[in-house]
């Protein structure tokens, strides 16, 4: 079932390989329909999912899988090395309660993807296959088991980045591409020495040889008391950390390596920022938690101050870097760097409301930040600009896509009754009730102070007031003696169309759902990040 | 004066010679491919047909059954010490036939031979030559035997880097290529006369037992090795060796440049090996000379300095060809990596990190071939646009780079995982090495892609609508070694067997 839900992409991939190009919507449908079957099964495998078991690493004299959910576990490459022993790779895939949710995620923010690419008229062969090649890669990361699987899949993703930021993109886009695949290759190539280091460290404690399984490197137990990695060699363990956990906060983006993002989001088609904040983002902190973390237990224990301090940063200067944006694509990149701080801080506070909150805070961002990047992109397509100011009064013209809008916005600035207000909180809870992030969390609340000015002061330049004499669109009387609204060469229906709201309502019901109801996703991840918290939480305070 | 050997001398000497012959088949099967070539030449001369490339390519595949055969043989050395038949010799000795094969085939697409020269004449025989050459210089356990095997590549190679005798860059590369290579050989040869006159030997097993049975003077023994390793050096193509490798790849017809950079390399690399793994000591503090280095550390030095020096130089390269001879100088550096680490592990990596950059390299300089047949171009300007005229190409030569940069899923991803896994298993030893080494593939992914951005971000300045399909059976080579570049990223066991098998020298045991 695993295999089928990361691979299907790449079949539809395949697929239109052998379709000829000028057949666009033949493509489009059978990207959709890979894109739709992915999302049966991720709905198959949360109706299978069983919320008890853990998962995260194996219980002592357990099974070694752990209790991992659809595991599949293939020997894949093993060499022999001489005196090395042997190199064991294993195609080891499984499901638990960090991933599921991610899985979720991911094939709904890809299905939304595929509609919102409907409009790219450009290339669009060669468009789908790069999109499918990235969905793969995607859902790949979040259920390899296996480090090297996964760091193939983490660097699969690179490619079809690069060119579809690069191809389809903005005018600055050359720029943009190479900055984005700099910075993230940067990170990852560190983590391929950690990766070979802990090879080295661990044994697998049923086989007796080296292994890449994430599920027994989770096990402080299975380390060789001497290898660079093992727990002898404190001074390389840490360094291995930082390592690997600045590889991730490349891609969260965490300050100060977020200069990538701002970029890249201005200059990628819409679609694109859509699949780059709702999902990429998302694996810089799920790497954190799968990876980074667990590994190092007591470097984390000793190093959440730090990122408790960084999460506060990101918070606060993503706030007001947002604040001072013009471009309002550029603002909603802010804001998710400002929002993707409260995960860190959730994290840093290293207690189960904390982690809970963080991980559904990633769940959320990624439907409320997709959300957000959807309504940038309808008002691109129509007015063929971003700029804050060059636009007012659309409330009135425009009531559908205002009414969605102000629910993505209080969304994302974390009113009650939506889904960002659940996460948020619950990430405070978390934080303040550490001893060490308590102050922290002191100065991250005037975050969503900061947070709700900017969104508010948006909405209300854009949205409320009387068109501006410099705006990006016209009004005409029209027969029936209403003002209508004009937008120059846009021949589509002023207010949202089918398709769009075909993307938006779903996100939309499932924000106002879980900010009513969040137990669905939080009765999935308790379990696994209770599991999660005593594997970091050392074995002197436990 | 030396004295006149008797009869019976005489007469176990020949036999000792036919019993070595049994073991030198594929050698005297290529050198009877060469004369055959050049009597077919004689026969077809004037004609412009394939007769010619088709007989090397099946004599090249017949030889092949021949080096299979001797997988079977014992390890052994033969014509008294001067040659040695081992696992080692019997990998390169594949990997040369095949290089000698996909060198004619790239040639066979090469549409400027057709307009620069007027025959093809002993261009094939050429090539077949510098095969018996590498293989002879992978074989080679004496100092003499290196020498002759290295000159007889280093004579092809000359000529055939000016096989453009009317292109004035071609000329100009190949005399560069004469003269650096002349006063490397030169240099080398000074290097070996040192080691004679401190063990009175040849043959490198026998230096090395001399070596450390009789003890020796540091200083000269470390200037010896430098001198040496400015002979290999040069035929690897590292810092600070490198200074004929951008001309020379630049000016040399592509084919010739491709074969070079693959072939002639791993030659270099092969000789370096054996020479340095089984002649000179290493190991214990008492080789230390004075003032504290050893040839591992000149290794480390050069391999530091060239993957600096040739992937941050690479960075304001404009022509496609000599962007890929700074990348090569780049990659010499991360092979040396794999033999720092002195063990059989590492020489396992090294032997597959050849492998995989002997697919990506001939790959990337096949699709520039068949670029350069349609636009007449290497530069890298006038590859824009090209990704949406030439699809497979230009999706081949991302894949190449991407693979030369080292990610995955790609054949160039597992050989640097195998290098820097081998690095690393020295604890934190070598950790710094492996540093730098990913450092500057960092730093390579920037020209790398300069190559795709132009490709496929920029759009082509004419918009003429020329057919730029370089035909059926360029599109399968093509589309086969990108198939296999992706495939063994992903399923490289059979090959890193191979690699381990290869691993393997006579008179030696690797840790």
């Amino acid at each position: 079932m695993l295999s089928l839900i990361v691979f299907l992409p790449i079949i539809a991939g395949l697929i239109i390989l052998a379709v000829p190009s000028s057949q666009k919507q033949i493509i489009r449908i059978v990207s959709l329909l890979a894109a739709l079957a992915q999302g049966v099964l991720a709905v198959l495998i949360w109706r299978a999912y069983d919320p008890s078991l853990p998962g995260i690493t194996a219980a002592p004299g357990g099974s070694p899988l752990g209790s991992f959910q659809f595991v599949e576990k293939v020997p894949w490459i093993g060499l022999k090395l001489g005196a090395m022993g042997s190199l064991n790779i294993e195609y080891f895939l499984g499901v638990d309660g960090i991933s599921v949710t991610m899985i979720i995620l991911t094939a709904l923010i890809s299905a939304i993807g595929v509609l919102s690419s409907w409009t790219i008229q450009k290339q669009v062969k060669g468009y789908f296959i790069l999109y499918n090649l990235l969905a793969s890669a995607m859902m790949g990361c979040f259920v390899a088991l296996d480090f090297f699987l996964f760091y193939v899949f983490w660097e699969l993703m690179l490619l079809p980045m690069y060119f579809l930021i690069g191809i389809w993109g903005g005018p600055n886009r050359e720029y943009a591409a190479i900055k984005f695949f700099l910075y993230t290759l940067f990170g990852s190539v560190f983590m391929l020495l950690v990766m070979i280091g802990l090879y080295f460290s661990v044994i697998d404690p049923v086989t007796g040889n080296h292994t890449f399984s994430l599920v027994a490197m989770a096990n402080q137990a299975n380390y060789l008391q001497d290898a660079i990695l093992g727990p002898h060699n404190v001074m390389w363990r840490y360094i291995a950390f930082a390592v690997l956990f600045v590889g991730f906060a490349i891609k969260v983006p965490m300050f100060p390596f977020h200069t990538w993002l701002p970029d890249a989001h201005v200059e990628a088609p819409t679609p694109i920022s859509v699949i780059l904040a709702g999902v990429l983002l998302k694996l810089g902190t799920y790497g954190m938690m799968r990876i980074n973390f667990p590994l190092f237990p007591e470097v984390f224990h000793a190093s959440m101050y730090v990122i408790g301090i960084f999460g506060a940063i990101n918070i606060i200067y993503g706030a007001f870097c947002a604040l001072a944006q013009q471009d309002l694509k550029k603002m909603v990149a802010y804001s998710s760097i400002s929002h993707m701080g409260y995960v860190l801080l959730g994290l840093a506070a290293g207690n189960s409301e904390g982690m809970i909150g963080a991980l559904y805070q990633m769940f959320n961002h990624g439907t409320i930040t997709a959300m957000l990047f959807l309504l940038v992109g309808v008002i691109y397509d129509r007015a063929h600009t971003r700029q804050i100011d060059k636009f007012g009064g659309l409330a009135s013209y425009m009531p559908v896509y205002a009414a969605i809008v102000t629910v993505a916005w209080f969304a994302s600035l974390g009113l009650p009754g939506l889904s960002g207000f659940i996460s948020e909180a619950l990430v405070f809870v978390g934080a303040f009730s550490s001893i060490t992030t308590r102050y922290i969390a002191m100065v991250s609340v005037l975050g969503i102070v900061f947070g709700a000015a900017y969104l508010l002061w948006s909405l209300q330049r854009m949205f409320l007031g009387k068109r501006k004499p410099d705006a990006a669109y016209d009004l005409e009387v029209g027969a029936d003696g209403h003002e209508h609204i004009h937008f120059h060469d846009w021949k589509g229906k002023i207010d949202l169309d089918g398709r769009e709201l075909t993307m938006l309502v779903p996100l939309v019901v499932i924000t106002i759902f879980l900010g009513i109801y969040p137990m669905p996703v939080l009765g999935m991840i308790t379990s696994s990040v209770n599991k999660l918290v005593e594997v970091l939480t050392p074995l002197a305070i436990r | 004066m030396f004295e006149l050997p008797s009869g019976a001398e005489i007469q176990s000497i020949i036999a000792s010679l036919k019993l070595s012959v049994e073991f030198f088949i594929p050698e005297i099967y290529l050198s009877l491919l060469f004369m055959l070539l050049i009597v077919v030449d004689l026969v077809a001369k004037g004609k412009k047909n394939n007769l010619l490339s088709i007989t090397t390519l099946l004599g090249l595949a017949g030889s092949i059954y021949f080096i299979f055969r001797q997988q079977t043989m014992p390890a052994g050395e033969l014509f008294f010490g001067m040659y040695v038949l081992d696992e080692f010799a019997i990998f390169f000795k594949y990997f040369f036939v095949l290089s000698g094969i996909l060198a004619v085939i790239i040639t066979m697409a090469d549409e400027q031979f057709e307009s620069e020269v007027k025959s093809m004449g002993e261009y094939y025989a050429l090539v077949v030559a510098m095969v018996i050459g590498m293989i002879m210089m992978a074989s080679s356990a004496d100092m003499m035997m290196i020498f002759l095997s290295m000159e007889l590549v280093s004579f092809t190679a000359f000529i055939l880097t000016g096989y453009f005798k009317r292109n004035p860059r071609s000329s100009e590369a190949a005399l560069k290529y004469l003269v650096y290579g002349g006063v490397s050989s030169g240099l080398m040869v000074y290097g070996f006369s040192l080691i004679y006159g401190l063990t009175a030997e040849t043959n490198l097993i026998n230096i090395s037992s001399a070596l450390s049975q009789h003890g020796y003077d540091p200083v000269v023994l470390i200037l010896a090795t430098l001198l040496v390793l400015a002979g290999f050096g040069y035929k690897i193509g590292a810092v600070p060796f490198h200074f004929w490798a951008p001309d020379v790849y630049e000016g040399a017809p592509t084919p010739v440049t491709a074969y070079l950079s693959v072939a002639s390399k791993a030659a270099g690399f092969a000789l370096l090996m054996r020479f340095f793994y089984i002649a000179v000591p290493h190991g214990g503090p008492v080789y230390e000379d004075i003032i504290g280095i050893n040839w591992v550390s000149l290794l480390i030095l050069i391999s530091i300095a060239s993957m600096i020096y040739g992937n941050v130089v690479a960075l304001w390269q404009k022509n496609v060809k000599r962007l890929l001879a700074y990348s090569s100088i780049a990659h010499a550096g991360y092979i040396l990596l794999g033999i720092i680490v002195m063990d059989a592990f590492g020489t396992q990596a090294t032997l597959l990190y050849l492998l995989s950059y002997f697919l990506m390299n001939f790959g990337a300089f096949y699709v520039v071939i068949l670029i350069a047949n349609k636009t007449g171009s290497e530069n890298l300007e006038d590859y824009r646009g090209l990704g949406k005229k030439m699809p497979l190409a230009g999706a081949a030569l991302t894949v190449f780079l991407i693979s030369l940069v080292g990610l995955p899923p790609t054949f160039g991803f597992i050989g640097k995982l195998m290098i820097f896994s081998a690095l690393l298993t020295k604890g934190s030893l070598y950790l710094w090495l492996a540093l730098i080494g990913i450092m500057t593939s960092v730093i390579s992914l920037y020209y790398y892609m300069l190559i795709p951005l132009n490709m496929y971000l920029r759009e082509s300045p004419s918009s003429e609508q020329k057919n730029m399909n370089p035909g059926l059976l360029p599109n399968i080579i093509m589309a086969a070694l990108m198939f296999l570049t992706l495939y063994f990223g992903l399923f490289f066991q059979p090959l890193a067997d191979f690699a381990k098998y290869g691993s393997t020298l006579f008179g030696l045991k690797l840790p």
